[in-house]
């Protein structure tokens, strides 16, 4: 049976699965909150929450969020204290999971949520926020951002995020803690890495999409694995857990 | 029970912005990240024109957006600057990309660096350590963040200079008249940033007696001795979160969105919101009793209380 649901949501529940039930996840903001609460609600009832304003919960929030910082994040959590606790935890390697987003991503999973386009003529995007300690420190971490080729560059103008840098061991050599990205969530499908080269491969292709147009979206030569797959859809027990979280579709409507 | 004279440091919003806070000052505020951000405050500095400020903290929300348009800032030292509803904040994006209203300089960090510049200062240290940010541009770019040795291991680590801003600006939700202070909630880097800094202006939902503090010591966010001003001022943090008070009102971040892409637009929204209203009574009858009282929370969760019997 076909069931209708949007980029966003889709997005979401591929996001869920990556979340192992018992994780330690750093959540933040917008689609990986709603992950989280899809995960706790499904697979991984277990799993706890990190927000870096000082917010561990191991329930979803009482009712929709805008902010990590919403009341309904903040009555029944299970600890409510200092960013520095969040992020000690983050840097002593308690954190399994961290998600993040990106404006621009690179063949190596660099993100850059700070500086786009040349000296001189650039776009000043928001900055890091936590972020790039997300991407430094979490033990592994997944990006969820819009796949299209202005997006997906050879390499970032600026990296805000680390992830395998240059490629190969690139983080050991830099001194990082963390693992880097495990995964990219995007609009048209599903990315790993390879364990050796750290150059990002093409793992599945969300329903209807094509590997040509991955490929017409990316601004390198996409290697793909030896058998891409497709995207297995959000279940109807998903997309009723994901719109419970979004009742009016403000995170997972027309965000493609 | 004798406990020592009580100081009355309470004042009025803007004899305490104009006292404190002059041109030119290194002033940290939204300290909860998206809660408690003392939007009364930048609104103040705003109406006082206050003029080239250096403005420190974590992501800020919209307060820093409105401070930069409003020509109030010289220099932003801050992890994120932008709208967390919606993404870029255009007032921001014009200082740094047009010199409009004029060049405002940058210095970028990560949330965590920015919290350990301030608790370096608050411990009285010249820097801390991290593992953050290595092989990030946020270090390669920041000429203050240093790239160092471990001496005991001999690891890469960054080192994070103390950051000591002139004044720190807390909101919270109750305080006494010396400006002993508890705020409840997630509180983000709001005690590392009144340690690291030389003033600090409470602004309060509730004025309270010194014993409701005495009554829950753990909550206490600041001890008054490190207050320099108590400023009584309910929905002062509107349209941000206050935890038991009121719910975020989500509208005003949509409506400064959709009507600060244009320079000319902003201004006539700061006009609007800001200027014209005159004080924080103004703007408070401007947005009209039905509109905060839909913003209450719908209901009350009280905490157990806690036994401090000896």
């Amino acid at each position: 049976m076909a069931v209708d649901y949007t980029p966003g949501e889709l997005m979401v529940a591929v996001a869920a699965r990556e979340i192992r039930d018992g994780e330690v996840v750093f959540v933040g903001m917008r689609l990986p909150l709603l992950a989280f609460c899809l995960a706790r609600a499904t697979h991984a009832p277990n799993a706890v929450g990190l927000f870096e304003n000082g917010i561990v919960r191991d329930s979803p929030a009482l009712a929709f969020l805008v902010t990590m910082s919403d009341g309904p994040n903040v009555a029944g959590a299970l600890w409510c204290t200092e960013m520095r606790e969040i992020m000690g935890l983050l840097q002593s390697g308690r954190v399994d999971l961290g998600f993040l987003g990106g404006a621009q991503i690179d063949r190596f999973g660099n993100l850059n949520t700070s500086y786009v386009g040349p000296p001189g003529r650039q776009t000043r995007l928001p900055g890091s926020g936590g972020g790039a300690d997300i991407a430094g420190l979490s033990r592994r971490h997944v990006v969820i951002m819009a796949h299209e080729r202005r997006r997906f560059v050879e390499r970032v103008d600026y990296v805000t995020s680390p992830g395998f840098g240059e490629g190969g061991d690139w983080r050991r050599r830099v001194g990082l803690p963390g693992g880097g990205p495990a995964a990219v969530i995007t609009t048209l499908g599903l990315f790993r890495f390879d364990p050796e080269t750290r150059e990002m491969v093409l793992a599945s292709t969300h329903p209807g999409v094509t590997v040509e147009e991955v490929r017409e979206e990316t601004g390198w030569p996409l290697a793909c694995a030896p058998s891409v797959t497709v995207t297995p859809p959000p279940t109807g027990e998903e997309l009723a857990v994901v719109r419970r979280f979004d009742p009016d579709g403000f995170w997972t409507r027309d965000r493609g | 029970m004798s406990v020592g004279a009580v100081l009355n440091k309470v004042l009025p919003l803007a004899e305490a912005v104009r006292r404190h806070v002059p041109d030119g000052a290194a002033v940290v505020l939204g300290t909860a990240l998206e809660a408690l951000i003392p939007f009364a405050v930048a609104h103040e500095l705003i109406r006082q024109e206050r003029r080239d400020l250096a403005l420190v903290g974590p992501i800020s929300d919209l307060c820093f957006d409105q401070l930069i348009a409003a020509g109030c800032a010289r220099r932003v030292v801050a992890a994120w600057v932008g709208n967390v509803q919606h993404g870029s904040g255009y007032g921001f994006r014009r200082a740094v990309e047009q010199g409009l209203p004029h060049p405002i300089e940058v210095e970028d960090h990560s949330n965590f660096t920015l919290a350990l510049g301030l608790e370096a200062a608050a411990l009285g240290v010249p820097y801390l350590p991290t593992r953050t940010l290595l092989g990030s541009d946020i270090l390669a770019r920041n000429p203050r963040l240093r790239r160092e040795r471990c001496p005991f291991t001999g690891a890469p680590l960054v080192l994070v200079p103390a950051l000591a801003p002139d004044a720190a600006i807390l909101h919270v939700q109750r305080a006494d008249a010396e400006g002993n202070c508890q705020a409840w909630g997630a509180t983000g880097v709001s005690a590392a940033a009144a340690k690291a800094s030389r003033i600090v202006i409470v602004v309060c939902e509730e004025l309270v007696e010194a014993a409701v503090i005495r009554s829950d010591p753990n909550r206490t966010l600041v001890p008054g001795f490190l207050v320099t001003a108590v400023v009584h001022l309910p929905w002062g943090a509107h349209p941000s979160p206050v935890q038991g008070h009121y719910n975020r009102d989500h509208a005003v971040y949509r409506d400064y969105h959709q009507r600060s892409a244009r320079p000319e637009d902003l201004l006539a929204w700061l006009r609007e919101w800001v200027r014209d209203p005159g004080d924080h009574a103004g703007y408070l009858e401007k947005l009209g009793r039905q509109r905060l009282e839909a913003l209450r929370p719908r209901s009350r969760r009280l905490a157990a209380p806690v036994d401090y019997g000896c």
